[in-house]
């Protein structure tokens, strides 16, 4: 093989799986930025998304029409889940709010095995298991689809937070609480919205990897840690920060398992990341007065 | 404290006060608040009537900010209640006294940082905005970079990069989008300098002129005095003198304590 091809396409992975990352950062993100809180169920929405979209294929038989409706849903799971547990909590200080995640994990993850079993969940891609050739150079063609529909989603967000109402108004409250209250902004019902994108990012994510690399119950919290990671790299709080963060390590993670070994993949993403954060510890976009809430 | 006659403003700017225009207006009857254990007001009475700029004069820790944090529903009091325009707001949350008229220019301005002005003052407009979008919103907008043209050479601009005393005019523009009725101003001076305070106070008296009523806490009292028509006088948590502009300004006790003379 050309030493060329093998390079573009360890890129197209490695930014494939970048893009994945880069939608559960962006998640953890939003509902940062709203609460100073770490939403450990994140990861949890990711998983979701496969597992729903499989079985919502089972129903439709069209990979599209799951994906879309299984995202949709993880959304509407994403604003009961706040409705539910965060909404109740008197004091709502971060680390109270974390912890609170890290429950609602749980019993997101327990309610999936139960409903939805413990095997692994797979389909086929947009374009079913094709791989396509050009010039030599061989790719997944799911592959491609992630990072365009990535790129829509973060197109849509971008739109999102910088022309409508309800996307300022949750910039708004992320900037001065305090502020949004006094113009009226209801700040329980902008952190329902939070939670509700974060699920939605967080699905979206979850129902379009899938495909690539099968998903069961218990896959939540380790796709989590990743999108984590990626926050933590690009800048806790940053949103474009959390998309260069993903693809960073998602190319990283790729390279590293090519050239290294696939069996410390993950070790040798976690290690770059603490040199990162050694080196810069507000990550690579992140300010330190960003980090203090 | 005796439901005071309401004097009528000295130079005819502000409508004259009758009980009537009181129903209107804001009645805060024996406020007591603070924070947990640590006690700050201690049975607060004022009201402001409709159209009516008054002011509460105090130093520094007498109470000022924490009756403010009251009126916006910041800060539930203890006890006491909060009534403007005949409802009685005691229980409501900001946000919705917001859409019952009464906007708070909070102490220390509170704009939002990494927002452009215009953004900034779209938000003040939040509750005309979303659900349903008012058209006059457009209207109000211009209005406000008329007030303020600094604003509008500015709208771009993040407000984290705008002077203190442009900070203080976005807050009082993002204030004034929501269409309020009263207006609270919290330290309006605070951080500025001389120049910028004679053109915060200017803007005052114009929307004050406008028949908005205005209720403003300051610790000199003598921008304050050439604004409103009527002020109290805070002091450890509770109100020990109340009267016009004039008759305040000749009393010797507030001379020494807020003019400086």
């Amino acid at each position: 093989m050309d030493g060329t091809n093998t390079l573009v396409q360890l890129v197209i992975a490695g930014l494939s799986i970048g893009s994945i990352y880069a939608l559960i950062a962006l998640g953890f993100n939003i509902v940062f930025k709203c609460t100073g809180a770490m939403n450990f169920a994140q990861g949890e929405w990711v998983m979701m998304g496969g597992m729903v979209t499989a079985a919502l294929f089972g129903v439709f038989s069209s990979v599209g029409l799951a994906v879309v409706t299984a995202t949709v849903l993880i959304g509407a799971i994403g604003l009961v889940s706040e409705r539910i547990t965060i909404w109740p909590v008197r004091r709502p200080d971060p680390m109270t709010l974390t912890l609170v995640t890290v429950g609602l994990a749980i019993v997101s993850r327990s309610l999936v095995m139960i409903f939805l079993g413990k095997m692994p969940a797979g389909y086929s891609g947009f374009s079913g298991t094709d791989v396509i050739s050009i010039e030599g150079v061989t790719v997944q063609t799911q592959s491609l689809w992630i990072i365009a529909i990535t790129l829509l989603f973060l197109v849509l967000m971008h739109f999102f937070f910088e022309r409508t109402v309800l996307g300022k108004a949750l910039r708004a409250v992320s900037a001065d609480p305090q502020a949004a209250s006094l113009v009226g902004i209801p700040s329980s019902q902008m952190l329902m919205l939070a939670f509700g994108l974060a699920a939605l990012a967080g699905g979206i994510a979850g129902a379009i990897v899938t495909p690539l690399t099968l998903m069961t119950y218990d896959q939540g919290a380790t796709l989590g840690f990743k999108g984590f990671s990626a926050a933590m790299l690009g800048g806790i709080g940053n949103l474009p920060g959390a998309v260069v963060g993903g693809l960073l390590l998602g190319l990283i993670e790729t390279f590293g398992s090519f050239y290294i070994s696939s069996h410390f993949k993950d070790a040798i993403s976690f290690a770059v990341l603490l040199l990162i954060l050694f080196m810069r510890p507000a990550g690579l976009f992140g300010r330190v007065e960003v980090v203090k809430a | 404290m005796p439901d005071a006659a309401i004097a009528p403003a000295p130079e005819g700017a502000v409508p004259a006060s009758t009980a009537a225009s009181l129903g209107d207006g804001l009645v805060v009857r024996g406020i007591h608040a603070g924070y947990g254990e640590m006690r700050v007001l201690h049975g607060v009475d004022i009201e402001v009537a409709a159209g009516e700029a008054v002011c509460l004069i105090g130093a520094n820790g007498m109470g000022k900010t924490t009756l403010m944090r009251c009126l916006a529903g910041l800060l539930r009091p203890y006890e006491g209640t909060v009534g403007f325009a005949g409802r009685n707001l005691t229980g409501l949350s900001a946000a919705a006294r917001v859409r019952e008229g009464v906007a708070l220019v909070p102490e220390g301005r509170h704009v939002f940082k990494p927002m452009t002005v215009q953004e900034n003052l779209e938000m003040g407009a939040y509750k005309r905005l979303w659900p349903r979008r008012d058209p006059k919103v457009a209207a109000d907008l211009a209005h406000i970079y008329e007030i303020f043209p600094r604003l509008k050479e500015r709208r771009t601009s993040l407000a984290g990069t705008l002077s203190g005393g442009e900070q203080q005019m976005l807050a009082i523009g993002r204030a004034l989008m929501s269409r309020p009725r009263l207006l609270l101003l919290d330290e309006p001076s605070m951080g500025l300098a001389p120049r910028v305070v004679q053109e915060i106070f200017a803007v005052i008296r114009r929307i004050s002129a406008e028949g908005l009523a205005i209720l403003l806490t300051e610790q000199n009292a003598r921008m304050a005095f050439r604004t409103v028509s009527r002020c109290y006088v805070l002091s450890e948590g509770q109100i020990i003198s109340e009267g016009t502009s004039e008759k305040l300004a000749a009393d010797p006790a507030v001379k020494a304590a807020y003019l400086g003379i």
